[in-house]
């Protein structure tokens, strides 16, 4: 299913940009969230230096990764956590699943968790009679309405308050249509309070992983994680392997970065920090808490020191909401659980080059990304390494293998091309006489078609500069 | 005052085959300047359509040959901001662990983009002899994170007395050019593109100004294009900031 969705980034981004209210929603959206953020960092100086700590924290959990992850186990087995290890997406749902199973659980209730859209849990569990029921308005919303984030931190911004009327009206028992914001608010939080209480286990995601406690940190606004982890006799938190940090006092630095980054606020309405199930004296809390690490492809990227940094990554969001890509295609259109330009550097690893080819190429390299990123990941270099990788076969010309799908646009008639044109670019004879034929056009504008659906065909001059300076210097002398 | 002076221009392949009027305003500008202007008729493109393809070899090949056509250790006035950014931050580290990497610092160094060079090291001061009028500037996205040509370009309209510059929506989006990226990706770089020419149009603003010819082939070419429909009655050009300041201050349009 995945390889047909993916293949077709291209008629999906001519479908998404037919869409003239989509976009529209996609801009004011963004423009939004743009304001809201820039709000928080009025003072550059600040800016810049937050943001170097905190890559520099991200660095430096990265660079003592192996070490860390084992830490965190101990110290989270200590406080009586249990830990599993997932290489695949297969693997860590089956690990849920199996703790479901011994629990005899019917119901899950969610908290956000972008991990478990990557292994596509919800419908796993749907093929094994088990119900997953997403707590967080957004992803509530995307449930109801059949379909994925599209949007890593908004994962309803697609919808406007009229769809969602709609949807609710058409779904919830007793609901009348109203497109008063806190009135949906309120009926959505209402259909989802009483399952809190009949889930018989709940699931997080997880923002950071503290390997010197063994705690996980968890970030929201809604309340909905904290119920989903302490209402249920059983809390299960998924994270990817990269989401460590060497100590608690990283914390601060980096909650400030992403909460300003993500939405403009200087702190979210809930900081969650989960180390262990109940204990004897407590009064709150589940019996059993499990933090499944995923790797995904992750430590294929963590093997390689350019696109390690591709890991550093707190998922703000920030990248995809400056991005004029994203803001013109939406989420959908990439066909990947992380849209965008993260996205377009992480889901390379999580899925292969193959079935991702055509996302390193979805973007103009302004450079928007890399200069709102809070741990200062160099995107658009981390894209051009990747165009390399993908017309670069393995195993050729000092060329190693880094990455599953490696070469997958290579073709020899484009290898050729370009040999062609250095050869043109590097032979003044050659050079002087293609602008006089097409071949000099070919490289600059390689598709008359593509390039003529918005533009006419840029005339060649009559004389080049080459010619017109020539001629210039020798009425000089 | 800088009749000592002397550099070598790289022309850029944008303007050598399709702007090559702005390549002699700027020239003429500089001669003007007193400023003995050398023009190595072996250049040709700084190699940047390779190198953001993923033809690092290629793109190498071709950044050699540009360097081998520069000798000397003038310094090399570049008219497009985004090869300049090729030319001075790109080629360190295309060549990064090689043998040849010294020689491409060293003249990487050498680099300056034109407006850059026209405040920086000329501090240029302009006499506005033409008639009033508005423009809007853009400004290449690379340009403006790797070589700051946004300041620059402000900076040089303000020196034109009788320029009213006019800021447009999204200003400091990329329009949607991106080399390959605009052939690649077509829908997607028409919906940037469109995006930015209506901004123009409604900025109240006749021309738009660039110091990027790559910037300069995507937008003219689209609001060319829109000019075949009846609702855009009026013309809107784009031109490159040597042309506009060439014609303004006493230089016959060619
Ligand atoms: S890449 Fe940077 S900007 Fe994008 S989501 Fe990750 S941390 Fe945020």
């Amino acid at each position: 299913m995945k390889t047909e969705i993916l293949h077709n980034f291209t008629s999906r981004s001519r479908a998404a940009t037919a869409d003239e209210a989509q976009r529209g929603k996609f801009r004011s959206a963004m423009d939004f969230l743009i304001a809201k953020r820039a709000a928080q960092f009025p003072d550059p100086t600040e800016w810049a230096e937050l943001r170097e700590s905190g890559q520099q924290i991200r660095q430096r959990a990265l660079a003592y990764l192996p070490k860390l992850l084992v830490q965190f186990e101990q110290k989270a087995q200590q406080n009586g956590m249990t830990v599993h290890w997932a290489e695949t997406p297969l693997e860590a749902n089956q690990i849920i699943h199996g703790i479901l199973q011994r629990q005899q659980v019917r119901t899950l209730i969610k908290g956000k968790s972008m991990v478990s859209e990557e292994i596509e849990l919800n419908q796993y569990l749907q093929a094994h009679s088990i119900q997953a029921l997403e707590s967080d308005m957004g992803e509530f919303i995307v449930q109801m309405a059949d379909e994925k984030p599209s949007h890593i931190i908004m994962p309803a911004i697609h919808k406007s308050k009229q769809e969602i009327a709609a949807l609710f009206a058409a779904e919830i028992d007793d609901t009348p249509y109203t497109e008063d914001v806190d009135e949906l608010i309120q009926i959505g939080r209402q259909a989802l309070r009483q399952q809190f209480f009949n889930a018989d286990a709940g699931l997080s995601g997880v923002n950071f992983a503290i390997a010197e406690t063994g705690t996980l940190c968890l970030v929201e606004n809604e309340g909905n994680g904290r119920l989903s982890t302490s209402c249920p006799r059983v809390h299960i938190a998924i994270t990817g392997i990269e989401k460590m940090l060497e100590n608690l006092a990283d914390l601060p630095t980096l909650l400030t970065l992403l909460t300003r980054s993500a939405t403009g606020q200087p702190i979210t309405t809930y900081v969650n920090l989960i180390s262990g199930p109940r204990r004897a004296d407590e009064q709150d809390g589940p019996e059993e808490v499990h933090i499944v690490l995923l790797d995904n492809g992750r430590s294929q990227a963590y093997a390689d020191v350019q696109l390690r940094q591709t890991l550093q990554c707190i998922r703000c969001g920030a990248c995809m909401n400056h991005c004029p890509v994203y803001t013109r295609i939406g989420g959908h259109a990439y066909g990947t659980t992380y849209p965008g330009p993260i996205g377009s550097i992480i889901s390379p690893h999580l899925l292969g080059l193959a079935e991702t080819r055509d996302l390193p190429s979805a973007s103009t390299l302004c450079g928007a990304c890399g200069d709102v990123c809070p741990v200062k990941i160099p995107i658009p270099e981390l894209l051009l390494r990747l165009r390399v990788e993908n017309v670069t076969r393995a195993g050729t010309k000092d060329h190693p293998a880094v990455m599953r799908g490696q070469g997958a646009k290579y073709r020899l008639s484009e290898k050729l091309a370009w040999q062609a044109w250095s050869l043109l670019n590097t032979t003044p004879a050659l050079y002087l006489a293609s602008r006089r034929s097409a071949a000099g056009l070919r490289h600059l504008i390689p598709s008359v078609k593509a390039w003529t659906q918005a533009r006419v065909m840029p005339k060649i001059a009559p004389q080049s500069l080459h010619e017109l300076i020539k001629a210039h210097q020798e009425q000089k002398s | 005052m800088h009749s000592n002076s002397s550099i070598s221009l790289f022309g850029t392949c944008v303007v050598d085959l399709f702007f090559p009027q702005a390549g002699m305003s700027a020239l003429k500008i500089l001669e003007r300047e007193g400023i003995q202007v050398n023009y190595p008729q072996a250049q040709s493109c700084c190699g940047q359509p390779a190198y953001t393809s993923g033809y690092s070899d290629e793109a190498r090949r071709v950044a050699l040959a540009q360097i081998a056509a520069f000798p000397g250790e003038d310094p090399i006035v570049v008219l497009s901001g985004s090869c300049a950014g090729m030319m001075k931050h790109h080629y360190p580290t295309l060549f990064q662990g090689m043998p040849e990497e010294e020689i491409v610092r060293q003249f990487s160094k050498r680099i300056i983009e034109f407006t850059a060079y026209l405040l920086e090291v000329l501090n240029i001061e302009l006499h506005d002899l033409g008639p009033a009028e508005s423009v809007a500037l853009h400004t290449s996205c690379t340009a403006r994170r790797e070589m700051g040509t946004l300041q620059n370009g402000r900076e040089l309209l303000r020196r034109l007395d009788k320029i009213d510059l006019k800021t447009h929506d999204h200003e400091s989006e990329c329009c949607g050019f991106g080399g390959t990226f605009s052939v690649r990706h077509p829908d997607i770089s028409a919906a940037m593109v469109q995006d930015k020419t209506a901004a123009l149009r409604q900025c109240g603003a006749s021309k738009v100004i660039s110091a990027d010819c790559g910037c300069l082939l995507n937008i003219t070419g689209a609001l060319q294009k829109q000019q075949a429909h009846p609702e855009n009655k009026t013309a809107f050009a784009g031109l490159h900031i040597a042309e506009l300041i060439w014609q303004r201050t006493g230089g016959k349009s060619q």
